[in-house]
């Protein structure tokens, strides 16, 4: 009896992998899914932070297609070693923030290591030849098997055709004639094949769940970097991006204004580690402030605080201020004016 | 059996999951773990989770901006 083989699919959440790893549970191989949590795909934290949203949350579009396919996933935290990839992308990045080439063979890398660990015989993932610009392409994708070390053990089931056989496929552990070749851009061919394997509920994410590839927030982590002289940073500094308007009057320090109330109350949970700064002679929100503002800024801080209050019109809002150790006071200041706050002010 | 808590609050998805997952790994079948978090999407992404790996959802609570989900483990 042969034995049963055993394949991990990188399972992003969209169609293509969910496709791939279908593909080959066809033939009856095991398929497992994995996928890999960098801190970047936020899709749903807006719906979870916000008070209008919080009624119909997102989603997680990885476990929705693990269960739709009746099989089980690994999802792994890379928060710490994603790092390296953001900071020093050995191809460089995209059309923003996103090293999508460097990214791809990390996870391929990971997943190698994990069947490595796990007994398991092969990798799959949903690329197609020419569907993404920068990581998914002819050329790059010799480049990702051999620079994660997965090599041939890497299988693309959409688009294998196109591609030299596989060690899954020259051991017969795939029927290669029932693999696809998919190229290009169109979602043609894999919307048909969706509705041959009767899926009709899928995400189609542009560029994945990855935030890396948004430019407001590919700005904003820009700004960040270039506030604190390096690249360096905490799961907590990405999350806040995500959250309230931002807004660097000066270099050495930047306002986060919370929105709406579900922001103030994601915010609040940040108070102590940030200077804080919210009305009390009128309605308004909580703002940190992050950086090291001098007298004079935290002064300029709380007319932009109250310019964000129901007192924007008032000739005098009381702003309470809480330092870093805790300490109180309050700031009595006339608003800011809108037209004295530059558009590059908003990160 | 052992009930463990697991304090997820201020964790967005999935990190309550990967959390939940993590802490299920060292726990034995019959075990019941309480997650309690502030993210309302774990209100649906740890039952599917529980669904996909053969654990049970016991109960699922929410009240003043926060989410418990009893889980009991399986044997898979």
């Amino acid at each position: 009896m042969s034995k049963q083989r055993k394949a991990i699919a990188l399972i992003s959440g969209g169609l293509d992998s969910m496709l791939a790893a279908k593909t080959i549970m066809e033939q009856g191989v095991h398929v497992e899914g994995i996928n890999f949590f960098t801190g970047f795909c936020v899709e749903g934290h807006t719906h979870a932070i916000r008070e209008k949203d919080k009624a119909k949350p997102k989603r997680n579009n990885s476990l929705w297609v693990a269960e739709q396919l009746g099989m089980k996933l690994h999802i792994v935290d890379v928060i710490e070693e994603y790092k390296n990839v953001l900071i020093n992308p050995k191809h460089g990045y995209g059309a923003h923030m996103n090293p999508c080439l460097d990214c791809k063979i990390f996870m391929v890398n990971k997943a190698k290591q994990w069947i490595v660990e796990n007994d398991f015989d092969f990798i799959i993932t949903g690329e197609v030849i020419g569907q993404r610009p920068m990581s998914q392409r002819k050329a790059t994708m010799p480049i990702v098997a051999k620079e994660s070390g997965a090599d041939d053990l890497l299988l693309r089931p959409l688009c294998a055709k196109n591609l030299p056989a596989t060690l899954p496929e020259r051991e017969g552990w795939v029927d290669r004639e029932k693999l696809h070749d998919i190229t290009g851009r169109s979602r043609k061919p894999q919307i048909a094949m969706a509705e041959q394997f009767g899926i009709d509920d899928y995400s189609q994410p542009a560029g994945g769940c990855c935030f890396l590839t948004d430019k407001s927030y590919s700005a904003k982590l820009v700004d960040l970097w270039k506030s604190q002289g390096h690249k360096e940073y905490q799961l907590d500094d990405v999350m806040l991006l995500k959250v309230g308007r931002h807004i660097r009057p000066q270099p050495n320090f930047k306002l986060i204004v919370a929105r709406e109330e579900g922001e103030g109350r994601f915010l609040q949970g940040y108070k102590n580690e940030f200077i804080s700064m919210i009305s009390l002679s009128h309605r308004g929100p909580l703002v940190l402030i992050d950086g090291t503002p001098s007298a004079e800024d935290l002064y300029l801080a709380a007319q932009i605080t109250a310019r964000f209050g129901q007192g924007r019109e008032a000739e005098q809002v009381d702003i309470d201020v809480t330092m870093l150790d805790g300490s109180e006071r309050t700031l009595q200041v006339k608003p800011i004016r809108e037209e004295d706050m530059p558009k590059a002010w908003y990160v | 059996m052992t009930i463990e808590t697991l304090n997820a609050r201020r964790l967005l998805c999935p990190l309550p999951v990967i959390r939940t997952q993590d802490k299920v790994k060292q726990l034995k079948a019959g075990d019941r773990l309480e997650v309690i978090c502030t993210d309302p999407g774990v209100m649906q992404d740890i039952p599917a989770w529980c669904r996909i790996n053969g654990h049970k959802v016991i109960e699922a609570t929410s009240g003043n901006h926060e989410y418990t989900i009893l889980l009991e483990v399986g044997s898979s």
